[in-house]
């Protein structure tokens, strides 16, 4: 399938995608497909999708809400967390209104506690994630798998069987491997797309509710891209920036403008928006389908694990892989485990893979747009 | 390009100004020499900078940045003129917050790479940690083979910087350059607040107490001080040659207060408030 838009055009219509899924969504619910919504990457996207949902990410990414929120959660707490409740409060986010349930697990403080006060008005679901990576902790996380199949079987009224199963592992796999193979191209130097223009893709994807379609429409993706990069149609050459840290979206976004506008590309996300949620497969030919799937997601790199070694792992290997001159990491204020572990990642950085590392501290707010600006600049200067 | 005689004045740290040329040739001529024009427009003062093609500083200027950065870069442009020098034709870098608002400038980079670059040129060597206190922010840069190696700045809060310093004079009715001096004499007091604005309360209590005036200034200067160390702390400044700059520099208790904090000699040249400027016109 060969692509007959022009690359910006795709781009854009990515980004778009969100905003165009409000209605898809509302489309779903009529023609009576059950809705899940997710805020996390531990999320098991394959069980919902074997129940025959529909999934959708619910991390809200724009400050309009918090003020509602501050009504009931403190000022002091991780802005994400506080708009997607407010979203979720006052009822201006349509896909939390169209879930039917919303699965959230026990990551950080915040959310945990967050969800608790979700529950008066909505159905969620709170699945137990253990707070290391131990053999003990996969034990629980599978029986919250399969606690979590027997709650959408009787939520649905539907029976997830190992075929179905097997056949939403199948297609995640696809849809991993394909997002995958589309941020493997800015492993060129220069890179063949902004990081920008990138992240629109990566971000927009998550909203796209047919999982089938996205394998073909990436992968088309990808082949234009590299056919136009043949051609000779490339970014300068700039110095390529590795992101990192807390999501990157919305509001955020503030942060990949800094890189960009400043002379530099960001040619790898280390965070939520990319390789964290892609990077591993589930074992397709595992005996213990429920087992291979819980060993796949409690795998990844989080900060709300301790130890986090596959953070590093995953940092490590993106560094090399994508030729990368320097780090910024990103945090959210008030975000307490991935701002502790800006130290380790500091130290890695600098002292495994000598390279400079700069943290950026922000919030939803658009007010410290000049501040961020200037410190990413000077950083990028300094490369 | 045709050299022509014309008048040279320079402008070094111990002479007078001189003319060493004889004035011959039209204006334009004039307008045809060499120069680097560096221009960081902060958030308190305006700061310019001439060097010629040596590297020699040959004309500087301050002034308040006021409220529109656009109009201060205007008037700056026609005080260029009045000197002979054309900016929109000579090299033009602009950095600071305001350095989006000179549109005649040829780059804008920001103040780290900038102080930076000042700093060497003011102090010698490419081993160098500046320390810069600014009107509103406050920045540490560590320089490691004469490149930027690590920053830390301070720039959401005026505790530490030259606003604190600012807020105390006015509340005292003293000049800073007063209680720098007058902190000397001082001892005993201290200032629990980080805030500027809940210190501003407490120094007024103290007036009101009628604790000694050089008490108060002495207060005043550790907790800027104080700020100013414990941001340093994330840099690890140990073993290296340390300078200040920004318009602070010319305090000398602060600089010899901030020296025995750090356990190492800070120095600090009468042309460090220029540091950004001189380094925004040595990068083009």
């Amino acid at each position: 399938m060969e692509l007959i838009q022009d690359l910006p055009e795709v781009f854009e219509e990515f980004a778009e995608q969100r905003k165009n899924s409000f209605l898809a969504v509302k489309k779903l619910k009529e023609k009576g497909i059950p809705v899940v919504g997710a805020y996390c990457t531990y999320f098991p996207q394959e069980i919902a999708m074997a129940a025959g949902a529909a999934t959708v990410g619910l991390c809200s990414t724009s400050d309009e809400t918090i003020q509602e929120a501050e009504k009931d959660l403190p000022k002091n707490l991780c802005p994400l967390i506080k708009s997607s409740y407010g979203f979720a409060k006052a009822d201006k986010c349509p896909f939390f209104y169209f879930s039917d349930v919303v699965v959230g697990e026990t990551t950080c403080d915040g959310k945990k506690k967050m969800y608790e006060y979700m529950s008066d008005f909505k159905d969620v679901f709170v699945m137990e994630l253990p707070n290391t990576q131990s053999e003990e902790a996969l034990k629980l996380w599978k029986s919250e798998m399969i606690r979590f199949k027997e709650y959408l079987e009787q939520k649905f009224q539907t029976e997830i069987t190992e075929e179905k199963l097997r056949e939403a592992v199948r297609l995640q796999n696809a849809v991993r491997s394909s997002m995958k193979r589309l941020y493997a191209v800015m492993k060129h130097d220069p890179a063949p797309i902004s990081g920008y223009d990138l992240f629109k893709v990566l971000y927009g994807s998550t909203f796209k509710f047919d999982k089938t379609l996205i394998p073909g429409e990436i992968d088309s993706l990808v082949e234009k891209i590299e056919k136009e990069y043949r051609e000779g149609k490339m970014q300068g050459k700039k110095p390529r920036i590795m992101l990192t840290g807390c999501p990157v979206g919305g509001a955020t976004e503030k942060v990949i403008r800094a890189v960009e506008e400043n002379g530099g590309v960001v040619v790898a996300y280390e965070n939520c928006t990319g390789a964290k949620t892609f990077d591993k497969l589930v074992d397709e030919d595992a005996e213990d389908i429920y087992g291979a799937i819980a060993a796949r997601y409690l795998d990844i790199g989080c900060s709300v694990m301790t130890p986090n070694k596959n953070r590093l792992e995953l940092a490590g290997r993106l560094i090399d892989e994508y030729k990368v001159d320097g780090v910024i990491e990103m945090t959210l204020q008030a975000c307490h485990t991935y701002n502790l572990e800006t130290l380790g990642i500091r130290r890695f950085v600098t002292q495994e893979k000598k390279l400079p590392y700069i943290n950026v501290e922000t919030d939803y707010s658009q007010q410290d747009v000049g501040q961020l600006n200037t410190r990413v600049a000077a950083f990028i200067e300094m490369l | 390009m045709i050299r022509l005689p014309i008048a040279a004045v320079s402008i070094s740290y111990a002479e007078k100004p001189a003319v060493t040329g004889f004035l011959h040739g039209r204006q334009d001529e004039i307008m045809n020499k060499e120069y680097h024009i560096g221009i960081d427009i902060g958030s308190t003062c305006a700061k310019l900078a001439v060097l010629d093609e040596n590297q020699n500083l040959i004309f500087k200027s301050v002034q308040p940045t006021g409220w529109s950065s656009v109009d201060t870069a205007e008037s700056i442009r026609q005080k260029l003129l009045d000197e002979g020098i054309n900016a929109e034709q000579a090299s033009c870098v602009a950095t600071g917050y305001g350095r989006i608002s000179v549109p005649y400038a040829d780059k804008m980079i920001t103040e780290i790479t900038c102080h930076a670059r000042g700093a060497m040129w003011l102090h010698g060597g490419s081993e160098l940690v500046v320390i810069d206190i600014g009107g509103q922010d406050t920045k540490i840069i560590r320089i490691e083979d004469g490149r930027v190696k690590d920053f830390v700045m301070n720039d959401k809060c005026s505790a530490g910087t030259g606003r604190f310093l600012e807020v105390m004079a006015n509340t005292m009715a003293l000049r800073p350059d007063e209680i720098c001096e007058l902190a000397r004499q001082g001892g005993g007091t201290a200032i629990s607040s980080m805030c500027t604005v809940f210190a501003e309360s407490e120094v007024i209590s103290l007036i009101g107490q009628g604790e000694k005036k050089e008490n108060i200034a002495f207060a005043v200067v550790e907790s800027i001080v104080n700020k100013v160390v414990s941001q340093s702390s994330r840099l690890d400044v140990r073993g290296a040659a340390v300078c200040l700059t920004g318009g602070l520099c010319e305090c000398a208790y602060l600089r010899e207060n901030l020296s025995e904090k750090l356990g190492c000699e800070v120095q600090a040249k009468p042309e460090g408030r220029f540091a950004g400027a001189v380094g925004a016109a040595l990068s083009l």
